[in-house]
Formats: structure tokens, C-alpha cells, sequence
């Protein structure tokens, strides 16, 4: 399997991808904020077609909607962005645009399945260059901001008393979420991101482990995951993305069921 | 002559774009335990942001321990009031520890130091039983533990406790004033408490600090809380009742002042 130089990338790009979002989730689970990255992948959709029709690549159009849309929901503050309407009118109109762009694009079956639902195999060496860097770029920034921001968010009045800006905080989050976001979509697909960026942190926070473990953990259930969905894929047949949810979903319940009898004993 | 814990000259401090206190003025001496009363909106909160440099006053001066407030000074110690936790599966100690240093960029691990710190402090508030068990799954009571240790971890010479009683039983009103009391004794803090009800603070405090209308009086219990005085802060008929050793503050027409504010339209702040 490893003999493929598609499948090589695959694995590197799987690699990458999930290692950042593992963390990244581990925030956003902890701050109720899951919905935002479910919103800034359909931003991101509408910007990769429109990138697709400029004859850009649909990562940059992917990064540079997800970007945009991360910095407006956070300069909206929770305010707004907190809001289910907001969000979901948001969301329907990136995916309306999406489906405009699509329609003056002339490939436009085989891309959007790609968009929607991923394409790990068909990612190039260059577009790994590019998940290399902004992994390393989000990496560098959650080294950086994970300590003040866990700060913020576990007590927000404590944190704004003792200097930490609770504004710039949430900008700068979002906007590493959309990073990650930009690029789980290349694994996933937009419409799946829920499951790596979300399922493998909920199931770790579950577990009760002291935040940096929880973080460290996040990575590595979601590296998991990632892989083992291209070795399953590969032996099955099916896509990645299925069973990346499918195993997912087992983990999050596996997780609730071992705390529940730990609990009990 | 020492200098005075806080110093308000003149100060008056907004919040939402009207003026919450105004013009006031009062010391609060080195290692006095001052309950802080007045009803729902009367300024409470404002007062100690204004205290940790978060609203700057728009008129006046505010010095802690003789220098002008600024924000991020540690030697204030601020505990909010309860909310619901973020973070339930996490662990007490893991809780308090997110508060150690926290403000700090990089990662988020305490090291030895950190945990020994939390430890610390979690043993100061009688919780070291509290610190292997998820947040979730704690009372109130407990809670405020947690959120009092997070206070201790930087060692402040000053408190400022915002409504610590709320939703808590008379029990744990009791145990919670008592441990702050004591705790302030043997490290010498001053302490500002915010209550809405001043019989849980009752031979306890040095001074009270009444809240309303814009204005603020500083001064012991029984100079402060009378009718007349209370008459001339409010602008309007105000008595007090007491009844056994308890003080009752009771509006013309017969409601209970902070009652009565918290029917009026303002909002619960402990329901936020």
C-alpha cells in the first residue's frame, strides 16, 4: 500500500492535517463553539469554487474564505456569532454562492464531490507543501496561545482581570480555526470536518485529562483516525471520510461508556 | 499614618454609557474586611472593575495602595461571580491550575511549580479533596472553593469578591464567610465582599460599603445602616428594621429594598 507515492502523500497529508486538528478541536469543544468551524467550512466552499473559477487552487480559496469568514465572526463578537440564525443564514449563503460558482465552473461534478466530501488521494505534492506550512504555522500560534487562551475560557472574568484581552483572544481562535478548517477540508471534505476537528477531542475531553495531556491526546486520536481510515479505505474500498466518522463515532461512545463504568465503580 | 488599602477621590465610573457611581469618594484601611451592598445595578461590579484597571473612571483617581490602578496587577485578587463552568470533565486541580499563571503565552502546563501552587491553594480553602474530582460533578459550595483558591494562587493582598453568597444555602453562607474571614486574618488581606444581603456578613465586617443611588458611603455597620442614613443616601424614605440580630432595609410602601430591586426589571445577576 505504502509503495504508491499517492498513497505516501496521503498519509503524510492525513498526518498533517490532524495532528492540528486534534488541538484545535480540543478548544472548540471546550468552548462550545463547534458550530463555528461546521459554519467556516461552507465559507470555505464558496471560496474554493470561486477559486476554482479564477483558476486558483481551491486550498487558497479555501483558506482565504475560511480566513475572512473567521475574522468577521470574531469581530462580530459572540454577540452575533453566538446566534443560530446568523450562522445558518451564513452558512446557506456561502453554500448558495458555492453552488453559483459551480454552476459557471465546466468540471464541476468531479470537483465538487472532491470539495464536499474530500480527496486525499488526489492531493499533490504541492498542496502538501502547503498543509506543511499552515500546520506549522498552526501549531507555532496554538504554542503560543493555548495557555491564556484555556485561561480565557475555563474563567473569562479572571483571565480579563489578570491582562489577557478576551477580544483579541477569540479573533485570533477563529482564525486558527479557520486555518484547520481550510485544511481538514482536504481530508474530509467541507461537509465531514465535524469529524476530525470535533469527534476525536470530544471523545478525549471526555476522558477528564488534565489540558495539556487532553491537547496531546486530541493529536493523537486524531492522527489515529486519519490513518486508520486510509488503511481501511484502502482495504475496503470505501472512502476515507466514512470511515473517519464511522471510527469517530466509536471512539466518542467507547469514551462515555469507560467514563460512565469508571464513575459508577 | 499608614496608606489606605484604596483610595477613591472623585471618581466617577460608567458602564453601557451612563454613569454608575459618581463622585465618589472613601479610603478603605490596610487589612479591613469590607462588605460591599446595594442593590442589583448599584455598582457593585463596576466598582471592582474599576479596582483592577478594567473601566477607567471617567473623573477622579482610584489608588491601590497608593499607586494609580492598573490592569493585570496581580496583588488584586478578583473572583467572579459563579456562573456555570466551562470544562466539567476537568478536574479541580486542573481547573485551578489553568488560573496559575495563566495570563502567560505559551503552553498550557504548570510544571511542578504549578501544580504544587494549586495544591497550595486548594489546601488553604480546605478543597485538596475536590482536586481529583471532574468540576461537574461539584455543588455550588464547592465550587466556590475552586474559584477562591484560583484567587489565593497569586498570593494578593487584596480581595474582591463579587457576590460569593449567591445561590448558596444559609449553611454555606456561613462556612463560606467564616473561611474568608479567617483566611483573610492570617495573610493580611483586605477584603472587599459583595453581598445582597448584609445579615450573612454581620460580625464580620470592619466596614460597610453602601451602594446606591451613584453614591457610596464608607463607614462601620451602625453608623451606616440606619434609617436616617441610608434615608439620605437613597433620597428617599428608607428604614431599618431590626429584627433579633438580624437587619432588615425595608423601602417605603414596605418591600425589601434589594428585593424589590430584583423584581423591577433589572437584571439577576447571578441568573447570567
Amino acid at each position: 500500500m505504502l509503495h504508491y507515492e499517492f498513497m505516501q502523500i496521503a498519509f503524510l497529508a492525513a498526518f498533517l492535517v490532524a495532528m492540528v486538528c486534534g488541538p484545535v478541536g480540543w478548544f472548540l469543544v471546550l468552548r462550545g463553539q463547534t458550530f463555528a468551524s461546521h459554519a467556516l467550512s461552507h465559507v470555505g466552499f464558496a471560496g474554493a469554487t470561486g477559486a476554482l473559477l479564477l483558476g486558483l487552487s481551491p486550498l487558497t480559496g479555501m483558506a482565504g474564505g475560511t480566513l475572512a469568514g473567521g475574522l468577521l465572526m470574531g469581530l462580530a463578537g459572540e454577540r452575533i456569532a453566538g446566534r443560530d440564525v446568523v450562522i445558518g443564514l451564513v452558512l446557506s449563503l456561502a453554500l448558495g454562492l458555492g453552488a453559483l460558482f459551480l454552476h459557471f465552473f465546466t468540471h464541476a461534478a468531479g470537483a465538487s464531490a472532491a470539495l464536499l466530501f474530500g480527496d486525499i488521494f488526489g492531493v499533490s505534492w504541492s498542496v502538501l507543501t502547503w498543509l506543511a506550512a499552515l500546520s506549522m504555522l498552526s501549531l507555532a500560534v496554538l504554542g503560543f496561545l493555548s495557555r491564556p487562551l484555556l485561561f480565557a475560557t475555563l474563567q473569562p472574568e479572571l483571565a480579563e482581570a489578570r491582562g489577557v484581552n478576551l477580544r483579541v483572544m477569540g479573533i485570533l481562535f477563529l482564525m486558527l480555526v479557520a486555518i484547520t478548517t481550510a485544511e481538514c477540508a482536504q481530508v474530509t471534505g467541507i461537509l465531514l470536518v465535524f469529524t476530525l476537528m470535533v469527534a476525536p477531542a470530544a471523545a478525549v475531553l471526555r476522558l477528564g485529562l488534565p489540558p495539556f495531556a487532553g491537547l496531546l491526546c486530541s493529536a493523537l486520536l486524531a492522527v489515529t483516525e486519519a490513518w486508520a481510515g486510509l488503511v481501511l479505505s484502502w482495504y475496503t474500498n470505501a472512502p476515507v471520510s466514512f470511515w473517519i466518522v464511522l471510527m469517530g463515532g466509536v471512539f466518542f461512545v467507547t469514551a462515555e461508556t469507560v467514563m460512565r463504568v469508571v464513575r459508577r465503580a | 499614618m499608614t496608606i489606605p488599602a484604596l483610595e477613591f477621590s472623585h471618581v466617577t465610573l460608567s458602564r453601557g454609557g451612563h454613569d454608575v457611581l459618581r463622585d465618589v469618594s472613601f479610603k478603605v484601611p490596610q487589612g479591613s474586611f469590607v462588605g460591599v451592598l446595594g442593590a442589583n445595578g448599584a455598582g457593585k461590579t463596576t466598582l471592582f472593575r474599576g479596582i483592577l484597571g478594567l473601566e477607567a473612571p471617567g473623573a477622579g483617581t482610584i489608588l491601590f495602595e497608593g499607586r494609580k490602578v492598573r490592569r493585570g496587577n496581580s496583588a488584586a485578587g478578583y473572583m467572579p461571580q459563579m456562573r456555570n463552568m466551562p470544562g466539567g470533565q476537568l478536574s479541580g486541580l486542573s481547573m485551578v491550575e489553568a488560573a496559575y499563571r495563566g495570563q502567560v503565552p505559551g503552553l498550557p502546563w504548570g510544571g511542578r511549580k504549578g501544580r504544587a501552587a494549586a495544591e497550595a491553594a486548594l489546601a488553604a480553602v480546605d478543597a485538596l479533596s475536590l482536586a481529583h474530582r471532574p468540576v461537574a460533578t461539584l455543588s455550588g459550595g464547592q465550587r466556590q472553593r475552586l474559584l477562591l483558591a484560583q484567587v489565593l494562587l497569586d498570593d494578593p493582598s487584596l480581595l474582591l469578591l463579587d457576590e460569593p453568597m449567591a445561590s448558596l444555602d444559609p449553611a454555606r453562607m456561613s462556612d463560606t464567610v467564616t473561611r474568608i474571614h479567617t483566611l483573610a486574618r492570617k495573610r493580611n488581606m483586605t477584603v472587599l465582599l459583595s453581598a445582597h444581603d448584609i445579615n450573612p456578613l454581620l460580625g464580620f465586617m470592619d466596614y460597610v460599603l453602601y451602594l446606591a443611588g451613584g453614591k457610596a458611603l464608607l463607614g462601620p455597620v451602625r453608623e451606616v445602616i440606619t434609617s436616617e442614613t441610608l434615608t439620605a443616601l437613597y433620597g428617599a424614605p428608607v428604614e431599618v428594621l431590626k429584627v433579633g440580630q438580624r437587619l432588615f432595609v425595608v423601602a417605603e410602601g414596605g418591600g425589601g429594598l434589594f428585593q424589590s430591586h430584583d423584581c423591577t426589571g433589572h437584571h439577576h445577576n447571578a441568573s447570567l
